[in-house]
């Protein structure tokens, strides 16, 4: 099965214009590909895939952190597998596996489909989340997973929007790095 | 932490996002690179006490073309390259082209030279000076070109780190460029093209631990 190349470039295209929807279906869609590439990936240099999900999880947290170094006039494809290689090759290398092991691969791979239902990580992230600064714990808190807007959060902390979005974005990116440092440890 | 749950929280109210992002990062940290390469001269180091002489103005604006003209190349790629899989279409060959052009310069210049003006032509008052301060200039161009690179995720962090390197070797080269007095094609072609090139080779060290995220 081949990569819906148009599909998805719209979906990421009308995400970074603030399209919370076609965000939710991209990074759906994405999940899957990345899914299929990491337990082929892992199973390849002989790892058990159990830590697939937690691979997954990581690079959709990359993909949405770093969405602003998406450029548009280039294939979305690519980007995605760039990061989800860097991923994997950061996760081999810190379980001690060298990178030769892994192959060449092309962007193609990335579309190896196993849809799971109800995928779950290792992570915690009522756990993950508690170690965050107050200020971003809380902003995350309210406005991603509570849902209120950026305004009545900012009201609710007595801080601008400004600096709610500020530190959704650094809280997210934390996240991000601590469920890498949590898997070291 | 079940993905459904993750991918529901990252896509709770979606910030719209600038796409100059990556682009404009680079770029402020490359003028404030300069801006503190520039200050760093002028107030540690002057600025070359002949200017206004014959020719010196001359002399520093070719200096400047050199330096300017690499850190104009090496910005454009690195751009490219601070992103994830921006290394896939980017060849680096043209970033050595400044290089190639200026030895060529050089090497005309020796070869109309009598030979007991080489060791003049070459090695200049300031050698020891230049080796030393352009790399030491470089430092602060240095950190902050690789902290807006690091943001920006870039997957082949040995070439990124290069690349960074490359832009704070000529942010500091053209700072350094305002105090030297050493005006001789060769000079510039092997010691400000040497401590550039040194300061790229630093940064394809440090890149893969510097630019990790």
């Amino acid at each position: 099965m081949s990569v819906n190349e148009p599909a998805l470039k719209a979906l990421m295209v009308a995400a970074l214009a603030g399209d919370a929807r076609a965000h939710r279906e991209l990074l759906q869609q994405l999940s899957s590909y990345l899914r299929g590439y990491y337990q082929g990936r892992l199973a390849r240099t002989g790892r058990g895939v159990a830590d697939a999900e937690d691979l997954v999880q990581e690079a959709l947290m990359a993909i949405h952190t770093g969405r602003h170094t998406y450029d548009p006039a280039e294939p979305l494809t690519p980007w995605v597998h760039a990061i989800a290689r860097y991923k994997l090759l950061d996760y081999l290398r810190r379980t001690r596996v060298s990178a030769t092991d892994v192959g060449i691969d092309e962007a193609e791979d990335v579309v190896a489909v196993d849809d799971r239902v109800g995928a779950e990580s290792a992570f915690d992230l009522g756990r993950l989340l508690g170690r965050l600064p107050d200020r971003m714990r809380q902003a995350i808190q309210l406005v991603k997973i509570d849902g209120l807007s950026v305004a009545e959060a900012a009201a609710k902390c007595g801080a601008s929007e400004s600096a709610i979005k500020v530190n959704i974005h650094r809280g997210l990116k934390a996240l991000g790095t601590a469920i890498a440092r949590e898997r070291k440890s | 932490m079940k993905t459904d749950d993750l991918i529901a929280m990252l896509s709770t109210h979606v910030e719209p996002v600038d796409r100059n992002k990556v682009t404009r990062s680079i770029a402020i940290a490359v003028a404030f690179g300069a801006a503190a390469a520039v200050a760093v001269v002028a107030v540690g180091f002057g600025v070359r006490s002949d200017l206004g002489e014959d020719g010196s103005f001359v002399f520093l604006a070719a200096k400047l073309v050199f330096s300017l003209g690499i850190v104009a190349l090496s910005s454009m790629y690195l751009t490219r390259l601070a992103r994830p899989g921006g290394e896939r279409k980017t060849s680096l060959l043209i970033v050595v082209l400044p290089f190639i052009a200026i030895m060529a310069m050089a090497a005309g210049a020796l070869s109309m030279a009598p030979w007991s003006h080489w060791d003049d032509e070459v090695m200049g008052q300031q050698w020891v000076e230049c080796l030393i301060s352009i790399p030491l200039i470089a430092v602060v161009p240095f950190a902050v070109t690789m902290w807006a690179v690091r943001q920006q995720m870039p997957t082949d962090l040995r070439k990124a780190g290069a690349l960074a390197g490359l832009v704070a070797g000529g942010l500091s080269a053209t700072g350094y460029a305002l105090h030297c007095m050493d005006d001789s094609v060769p000079f510039v072609a092997i010691w400000y093209g040497a401590t550039i090139a040194l300061c790229a080779a630093a940064g394809a060290l440090l890149g893969p631990k510097l630019l990790r995220w």
